[in-house]
C-alpha cells in the first residue's frame, strides 16, 4: 500500500486512541475533584494532567493558575491545543478523510460522524456543568471506532498500520498516566528501593492520620484503575484490596490487561511482523526487545530501580519505535 | 422567453406520459413527509460526507468549509427512446472528438481540408506541441468525457436538445449521478418497484474496463491509479470515491516518482511500477518540468515517462484544444469529416466574435445573447445578456472589444425547466444534462447522466459553484 496512506492510516487510529485516553483522564480528574477530601489532590491532578501531555508550560503562558474549568475546556473545546480532545477527534477525521478510499464505509462514516457529533454536543451544550457524559461519549466513539474497524476491515496492511497506531498510543497513553499518578502520591516508593513496605510508610507529602491516608489511597488507586477501566479488573485478577504494587503489576505487566504495557507491546510486535519489509528489520528488533522485557520483567524489580526511571525509559523507547516505523514504513521510500 | 419546455407538463395539468407514474405518486404524497425526506437526505449526505470544497472560504475557527450540493427530490426523467437517439449522438460526437485529437496531433488533414482554420489550432493555448507525434494507445485521448446537453422550446412548443459543450480534460459531477440514485433508492423504494428505472451503479466498472483497455500494451496485468490534487480539492469526494469504488490507490503527486522512464509509486513495500493514471489534475499541473514549475500536484518526469508510452493518462494531455468553446462552432463538421455521417445531436447555433461579421452582430444584441469566454469554464468569465444589468452589458462590450478572439456569443436558450422541490413548494426551475461518456476499446456509457438545476428562479446558471443543485436522473426501460 501507499506509504502516505499507511501513514494516515496509522495517525488516524493515534488521534482516536489519544481522545479516548484523554477523555478518560480528564474523567478520572473530575471525578476525583468531587470527593471533600481532595481538593488538594484533584489541583495536583490538574497539573499532573497538563505535565502527561506535557502541556503546563504552553498552559501556563496562555492562562496562568491552574483551574479546574480553564484545564477542561483547555483540554476538551480549544482549537489552538493540538492534544485537545478536539484537536484529536479532528486529526483523525482528517486523515480518514485523505484515505477514505482505503477504509470501508462504516469506519469512514462513524468517524466522520464522531466528529460532526462533537461539534454540536459542544456548540449546543454546556458540557462543563456535567463533562461526565462527554467523556463516556468520546470513550464510546472510540470503542466503536476499533470495533467497526475490527468488525468490517479487511485485515491486510491497512489494517496493521490501524493497528499499529491505536496500541502504540495507547501504550504511550498508560505508562504516561501511571507516572503522573504515582508521583502524584509522593511517596518514598515512588523511584526508591523498599516498594513492598509501601503500606507502613507514612510520608511527608501524604496525609497526616493514618485512617485518612488510607482512604485516600484506596480512592487513588481506585481513580488510576478507572481510567484504564480496570477496578473490577483488579478485583477479579487479585482478589484482594488496592495494593499500589499490584496496580502497577497490572497495568505493566499483566499481558491480559488489554490497557497494559505489555498487551499494548504484544500488539504493536504481532501487526509490525505482519507488514514487515527489507528496511525494518532494527524497529522490529527493538519492539520484540521491548515486548520481551515486559514480557519477562517482575514488578519488584521494576519498583526497585524506581518506577519514574522505569516509565521514562519506556516512553523514550516507544518515542524511538514511533520513528523507526515512521522512517521504515511512513516517510516515503527514496529511490 | 415566453417559450418554455418542461420536462413533467405539456401543459398546464397536462403531465407528459413518461411522468404520469410519477405525478400519480406525488399526489399521494403529503407534503411534510417530502420535507422530512429532504432532511433526511441532508443529513445523510453530511454523515457520509459528500460535500465539496470551497476555494479560499474558511471557517470562523480556519478550517476549510465543506458544503453539500443541494440535492432535490424530484427526478428528471428520460424516455426510453429519447435516450438510445441521444446516445447515439453521443457515441457518435465523442468518437469524432477522438479522432480530431488525434488528427490534430498528427497529420492535422482537418487542417489542410481547410474545415478548421489553422491558426484557430494552432495558436490557441491548449494546443499541446509537446503531444505532436505521440502515439497514446486506441488512439484514445479522452477516456471520459463529460457533454452539457440541454433542451430548448421551439416555437411550436417542442423541445429540442443540443450540446451545450464538451468537457474532455477532468470532467466531474459523475459521483454525484451515483450517489444521487443511491439516495433516491433508499428515501422511496416504492418508486423503484413502480418504474422500470436503467440502472446506473455499474458505471466504476466500466470506468475500470476502460482504464485497463487503453494500458500501454506491453502490460498483462495493469496498476491503475487516480490521481487527486488532494483532500482540499472542490471534487476530491469523487475522486476518493471512484478510486475506492474502482479498488485501486489514490494518489496525490507525491506518491509518484520517475525513475529509468517509468513512473512508480511510493508503497511500504517499496516502489511499485503504475501503468494507467486517472488523472483529476489539469494538464499545467502534471510535470513541473514540462509545465507549471511551481506545481507540487503532479510528478517529475512525467511526460518524457508518457511520451515514451510507458504510462497511460486518462485523460490525455492536450485535449483541451477539442473542448475549447472556439473550436466547439466546428464539430459538426469534424462529424461530416472523420466519420461521414450527419450529426445526431445539435450543436447551439454559435457567433464567433473573431470573425468581423458576426462581432458587429453580436455587438448589436448584447442583451439577447449569452457571452462566453472561449477558455472560461464553470460559469465564470460570461455575460447573460437578459438577465444583465445595462451597466454590466456595457463593461463586457468594453472587454469583448479589446479582445474579441477571446468570445463567442449564443443565442440565450430557453433551457427546460422540470418541477424543483423549493422553498415555497414545487415550481419549475431550469435544469441541464451531463451524460459521462467512456472510450477504451469501445465507446460506453451508463443510461442519463447528471441532472443539474438551477435552483435560483428564472436563473439558467446551474453550476455549483454558483448555487445550483442536482437531481437524479431516470431513463426508462422501453
Amino acid at each position: 500500500m501507499l506509504s502516505r496512506t499507511a501513514d494516515h492510516l496509522y495517525w488516524m487510529a493515534r488521534y482516536m486512541e489519544r481522545a479516548e485516553n484523554t477523555a478518560r483522564l480528564l474523567d478520572v480528574n473530575y471525578q476525583t475533584s468531587l470527593l471533600p477530601q481532595s481538593a488538594d489532590a484533584a489541583e495536583k491532578g490538574w497539573k499532573g494532567l497538563l505535565s502527561i501531555s506535557e502541556l503546563s508550560g504552553d498552559f501556563a503562558r496562555r492562562f496562568g493558575e491552574v483551574s479546574a474549568k480553564e484545564v477542561m475546556a483547555y483540554m476538551v473545546t480549544d482549537a489552538a491545543n493540538a492534544s485537545s480532545i478536539r484537536s484529536c477527534l479532528m486529526a483523525a477525521r482528517e486523515n480518514a478523510r485523505a484515505v477514505r478510499g482505503t477504509l470501508t464505509t462504516e469506519v469512514w462514516e462513524t468517524q466522520n460522524q464522531t466528529w460532526l457529533e462533537f461539534q454540536r454536543m459542544v456548540t449546543e451544550t454546556d458540557f462543563s456543568r456535567d463533562p461526565s457524559p462527554l467523556f463516556e461519549w468520546v470513550k464510546f466513539r472510540s470503542h466503536l471506532s476499533r470495533g467497526v474497524t475490527v468488525g468490517t476491515m479487511l485485515q491486510d496492511e491497512a489494517f496493521h498500520f490501524l493497528r499499529i497506531g491505536s496500541f502504540l498510543e495507547r501504550a504511550d497513553n498508560t505508562a504516561r498516566l501511571l507516572d503522573v499518578k504515582f508521583h502524584a502520591v509522593e511517596t518514598e516508593f515512588y523511584g526508591a528501593a523498599g516498594a513492598s513496605t509501601q503500606s507502613q510508610s507514612s510520608s511527608a507529602g501524604g496525609p497526616a492520620t493514618p485512617g485518612k491516608e488510607l482512604e485516600y489511597d484506596f480512592y487513588h488507586w481506585s481513580a488510576v484503575l478507572r481510567s484504564v477501566s480496570g477496578f473490577e479488573v483488579y478485583r477479579k485478577a487479585y482478589r484482594n484490596v488496592i495494593l499500589p504494587e499490584r496496580v502497577a503489576e497490572l497495568l505493566i505487566l499483566r499481558p491480559d490487561m488489554p490497557r497494559s504495557l505489555a498487551a499494548c507491546m504484544q500488539e504493536v510486535v504481532g501487526n509490525l511482523h505482519m507488514v514487515a519489509n527489507e528496511h525494518s528489520a532494527e524497529t522490529l528488533r527493538l519492539a520484540g526487545r521491548l515486548q520481551a522485557d515486559l514480557k519477562y520483567g517482575r514488578i519488584d524489580e521494576i519498583l526497585a530501580t524506581g518506577l519514574h526511571a522505569y516509565l521514562t525509559q519506556f516512553l523514550e523507547r516507544v518515542g524511538t519505535l514511533g520513528v523507526g516505523i515512521s522512517r521504515d514504513f511512513l516517510v516515503p521510500v527514496q529511490s | 422567453m415566453a417559450l418554455n419546455f418542461d420536462e413533467m407538463h405539456a401543459a398546464a395539468g397536462v403531465v407528459r406520459e413518461h411522468y404520469q407514474g410519477y405525478d400519480r405518486w406525488l399526489a399521494r404524497q403529503p407534503s411534510d413527509v417530502m420535507r422530512s425526506r429532504r432532511e433526511e437526505a441532508e443529513m445523510i449526505f453530511r454523515r457520509v460526507g459528500i460535500t465539496f470544497a470551497v476555494y479560499g472560504a474558511k471557517d470562523e475557527d480556519g478550517s476549510g468549509t465543506e458544503r453539500l450540493i443541494p440535492f432535490d427530490l424530484i427526478p428528471r426523467v428520460i424516455p426510453a427512446h429519447e435516450w438510445s437517439e441521444m446516445e447515439r449522438g453521443l457515441a457518435q460526437r465523442v468518437t469524432a472528438l477522438n479522432r480530431f485529437i488525434h488528427d490534430v496531433y498528427h497529420d492535422q488533414e482537418i487542417l489542410r481540408a481547410g474545415i478548421v482554420p489553422a491558426d484557430q489550432v494552432l495558436q490557441n493555448s491548449q494546443f499541446r506541441p509537446e503531444m505532436c507525434g505521440v502515439a497514446v494507445p486506441g488512439g484514445v485521448y479522452s477516456h471520459i468525457s463529460g457533454i452539457d446537453i440541454v433542451r430548448a422550446a421551439n416555437t411550436d412548443g417542442s423541445g429540442s436538445y443540443y450540446v451545450l459543450e464538451d468537457n474532455l480534460r477532468v470532467p466531474s459531477g459523475v459521483s454525484y449521478m451515483l450517489e444521487n440514485r443511491k439516495m433516491m433508492m433508499r428515501l422511496f423504494p416504492e418508486l423503484f418497484s413502480q418504474h422500470r428505472i436503467e440502472p446506473v451503479a455499474h458505471y466504476p466498472d466500466l470506468l475500470l474496463e476502460t482504464l485497463r483497455a487503453v494500458a500501454p500494451p506491453s502490460v498483462n496485468e495493469p496498476v491503475v491509479v487516480v490521481l487527486t490534487p488532494g483532500m482540499y480539492n472542490s471534487a476530491y469526494f469523487e475522486h476518493a470515491f471512484l478510486a475506492q469504488q474502482m479498488g485501486v490507490e489514490l494518489l496525490e503527486g507525491q506518491d509518484l516518482f520517475v525513475k529509468d522512464n517509468f513512473v512508480y509509486m511510493r508503497t511500504t513495500q517499496g516502489p511499485r511500477r503504475v501503468d494507467v493514471i486517472y488523472r483529476r489534475v489539469d494538464d499545467d499541473f502534471l510535470d513541473p518540468l514540462a509545465f507549471r514549475p511551481d506545481s507540487t500536484l503532479g510528478c517529475a518526469g512525467l511526460l518524457s515517462v508518457y511520451r515514451a508510452g510507458n504510462v497511460t493518462l486518462a485523460n490525455a494531455i492536450g485535449t483541451g484544444i477539442a473542448d475549447d468553446k472556439s473550436i466547439y462552432p466546428y464539430v459538426p463538421q469534424m462529424i461530416e469529416f472523420y466519420l461521414g455521417e450527419k450529426p445526431i445531436l445539435h450543436n447551439v447555433p454559435t457567433f464567433q466574435c473573431r470573425k468581423a461579421d458576426d462581432l458587429s452582430y453580436v455587438l448589436a444584441h448584447l442583451g439577447e445573447l449569452v457571452v462566453k469566454e472561449v477558455h472560461g469554464a464553470g460559469g465564470y468569465g460570461m455575460l447573460v445578456g437578459p438577465a444583465a444589468t445595462r451597466a454590466e452589458i456595457e463593461e463586457f462590450r468594453q472587454v469583448l472589444l479589446a479582445k474579441p478572439g477571446g468570445y463567442i456569443a449564443q443565442p440565450t436558450l430557453a433551457l427546460s425547466t422540470c418541477p424543483t422541490f423549493v422553498e415555497s413548494g414545487i415550481a419549475p426551475r431550469h435544469i441541464d444534462l451531463r451524460p459521462f461518456v467512456l472510450s477504451g476499446k469501445s465507446v460506453q456509457m451508463v443510461p442519463g447522466g447528471l441532472t443539474r438545476v438551477a435552483l435560483k428562479e428564472g436563473s439558467l446558471v446551474v453550476n455549483s459553484s454558483q448555487g445550483g443543485g442536482t437531481k437524479d436522473t431516470w431513463v426508462l426501460e422501453a
